[in-house]
């Protein structure tokens, strides 16, 4: 049984490398034991228990919360929650396509570019990276204030009133969230594009394509894999964000993100929050499972 | 245009990558129908050349014209020319049916008529069994006859062929040059072959270029680029040669080796010529005219021949018939008036 074995030139016996596996991914396991597997438990516990009158939770269980989400209120039925969910979905979707939709030019102009000024536009891509995300938001009030030329220009067409920002508005949010993703989509999808096989791009050519028949199947399924893991880094966070949405939207636009940060937050409702972050991860989770579906054979990360 | 030129002619084509010259002033008329090879070491500008017919590179002057239409300005997609690339571009993702279809789907062409063609492309090249599998699994040899389907089905008027059996083993590249020139003769159609390898461009051409530097150096067909090489280069670059260089006065060539009559009468006082190695005769008793004297120092088999390295010279004698010679023995070597080539620079 004690088999012994050449295990990359070292001579071991399957017991003592079982055992050394072992030794190297405990502190990993009880890494995400400790801080994921537990917390979602706990999350799952707590979005069947109830508010009690002063905020506190009280261990009564029922289905009262998810009731309350799907628009079963006091008051009656209403779409409100739902309305909010679908809206967060849509913003994840647009910006997710807006991201993918930007990001193509982008990686294509650098990775034209010869190989030693390459690293300075990808660096350029990455600098936002070393702000904070909230003072980035923030940033963005400066640019949209009412002086500055883009509201000028939008109070000029009569889109807003002269004197006005231009937020809070869904422009704002897409604005925001656009800005704070473009790199989770550029970044992989660059790694792609710069090992692209042009000969692929000829061979169209060649073969009397159009550019969008070029697209379509001489460079798309070869930057799958990067596009795949962008719209994943994309898309996942876009759908809980809140930050640019509470900063940018205002109260107009409120997210499932904005939603939930409410309940743990004034509301102090947490066995609601705790169900409408539930809600939204099986929203995620479904998201995924159909992307999977339609992107058959290629592999997610 | 006044003279009826079928085929493609290339004039006067120049093309440079900074201070390289890639093609330097190349005029080429290529006829209809024939199967013409680029022949030339890496880095000689031939696959530049066939990139520029095709329309994926853009010469700095210079006229490519097809059938006296002017097609220098046509982009790739427009020009009725298709190319088999060097690593068979495959579309991964699609079947062999489909990547073969795909010049045809991208002009629109009715369902029936693509079905119609494709097929007949497949069972062309004994590829029909696997039309519904994809390019990875197939082997080197498959994808090589479903990268010609996809550019033949397309009825191009001219064929361009980038180095396509550098992928294969050389038992499959003897048997696919073949092949290759037996598809074309049946086609009729013309084909333009890019190629480093001698060996396939003296089995499939009806006609040769050979390239060194951007240049064109020697043209005309397989026997006159290999029985009469214009230079050094080209004697050396297909197959085997033995070089020897002399004065040439009174009629006749004086070398080291000794005093010959050759057929040719060179241009020059001082210089080459060349002698292919099969063509030197070797036997017991002393020729008439041209014999030297020599001795054996090695003696490589071949397989199919024996390279035999004799002094002095040293001298390469390729023979078949093989008499019971031993390193040491002293044998004559007759050098054919006929045979010498004279070189120029």
């Amino acid at each position: 049984m004690n088999k012994l074995m050449i295990w990359y030139g070292e001579l071991l016996s399957q017991k003592s490398l079982i055992k050394r596996g072992f030794l190297f991914l405990t502190p990993g396991m009880l890494w995400l034991i400790i801080f994921l597997v537990l917390p979602g438990l706990i999350l799952i516990v707590v979005s069947f228990a109830t508010r009690g009158s002063y905020g506190e939770l009280v261990w009564e269980f029922s289905f009262e919360n998810y009731k309350r989400l799907l628009g079963y209120g006091i008051f009656g039925w209403t779409p409100d929650y739902l309305l909010i969910l679908l809206r967060s979905v849509i913003v994840a979707i647009v910006t997710t396509a807006l991201s993918v939709l930007l990001s193509y030019p982008l990686c294509f102009f650098i990775a034209g570019k010869p190989e030693r000024t390459r690293y300075l536009w990808l660096t350029i891509v990455i600098i936002p990276f070393w702000t904070n995300m909230v003072i980035r938001t923030y940033a963005w009030f400066l640019i949209l204030a009412p002086e500055m030329p883009f509201a000028r220009i939008a109070a000029f067409f009569k889109l807003i009133s002269p004197g006005m920002p231009l937020y809070p508005s869904a422009f704002a949010v897409y604005l925001g969230m656009i800005s704070m993703f473009l790199p989770f989509v550029a970044l992989p999808l660059f790694s792609s594009v710069e090992r692209l096989d042009w000969t692929l791009v000829e061979a169209a050519q060649d073969l009397y394509s159009s550019n969008v028949r070029i697209f379509m199947h001489a460079i798309l399924p070869q930057t799958l894999p990067g596009l795949s893991v962008g719209v994943i880094l994309t898309f996942v966070p876009a759908m809980g964000m809140f930050v640019v949405p509470d900063l940018l939207g205002g109260a107009k636009y409120m997210l499932v993100g904005n939603l939930i940060q409410q309940q743990f937050g004034t509301s102090r409702d947490w066995a609601f929050g705790a169900a409408i972050s539930m809600g939204l991860m099986v929203l995620t989770m479904f998201s995924l499972y159909l992307y999977k579906r339609k992107s058959k054979g290629v592999d997610l990360i | 245009m006044t003279t009826e030129m079928k085929g493609l002619n290339l004039k006067e084509i120049n093309k440079s990558y900074g201070n390289v010259k890639a093609v330097d002033n190349v005029s080429l008329d290529i006829k209809s129908g024939e199967f013409f090879t680029l022949l030339g070491p890496s880095g000689c500008g031939k696959t530049t050349l066939l990139r520029i017919i095709a329309g994926l590179e853009l010469q700095d002057s210079g006229l490519v014209v097809l059938d006296d239409e002017d097609i220098t300005i046509q982009p790739a997609i427009k020009r009725q020319i298709n190319t088999v690339f060097q690593s068979y571009a495959l579309f991964p993702h699609l079947t062999i049916f489909e990547n073969i279809a795909f010049g045809l789907r991208s002009r629109k062409i009715a369902d029936s008529e693509v079905n119609k063609r494709v097929n007949k492309a497949l069972e062309m090249l004994e590829i029909d069994s696997m039309q519904k599998r994809f390019p990875h699994q197939l082997s080197g040899g498959q994808n090589q006859r479903v990268a010609l389907a996809r550019a033949l089905v397309n009825e191009p008027k001219v064929l361009l062929l980038d180095e396509p059996m550098s992928a294969l083993d050389a038992k499959l590249r003897a048997q696919v040059q073949v092949e290759l020139r037996r598809l074309q003769q049946r086609l009729g159609q013309t084909f333009i072959l890019v190629t480093h390898d001698q060996d396939e461009a003296l089995v499939v051409s009806d006609r040769i270029a050979v390239m060194k530097d951007g240049e064109i150096v020697q043209f005309g067909t397989p026997e006159q680029v290999y029985d009469y090489p214009k230079n050094k280069f080209v004697a050396e670059f297909l197959g085997a040669a033995n070089l020897i260089s002399g004065t040439y006065h009174d009629g006749r060539l004086h070398t080291d080796l000794g005093v010959f009559e050759i057929e040719d009468t060179p241009s020059w006082d001082k210089g080459d010529v060349a002698i292919r190695p099969e063509w030197i005769k070797m036997s017991d008793i002393k020729p008439e005219i041209n014999a030297i004297k020599a001795t054996v120092k090695e003696i490589i088999y071949r397989g199919t021949n024996f390279d035999i390295w004799l002094d002095p010279g040293p001298l390469r004698v390729r023979t078949s018939s093989y008499k019971k010679i031993k390193i040491g023995d002293e044998v004559w070597l007759e050098l054919g008036a006929k045979e010498m080539a004279v070189l120029h620079e």
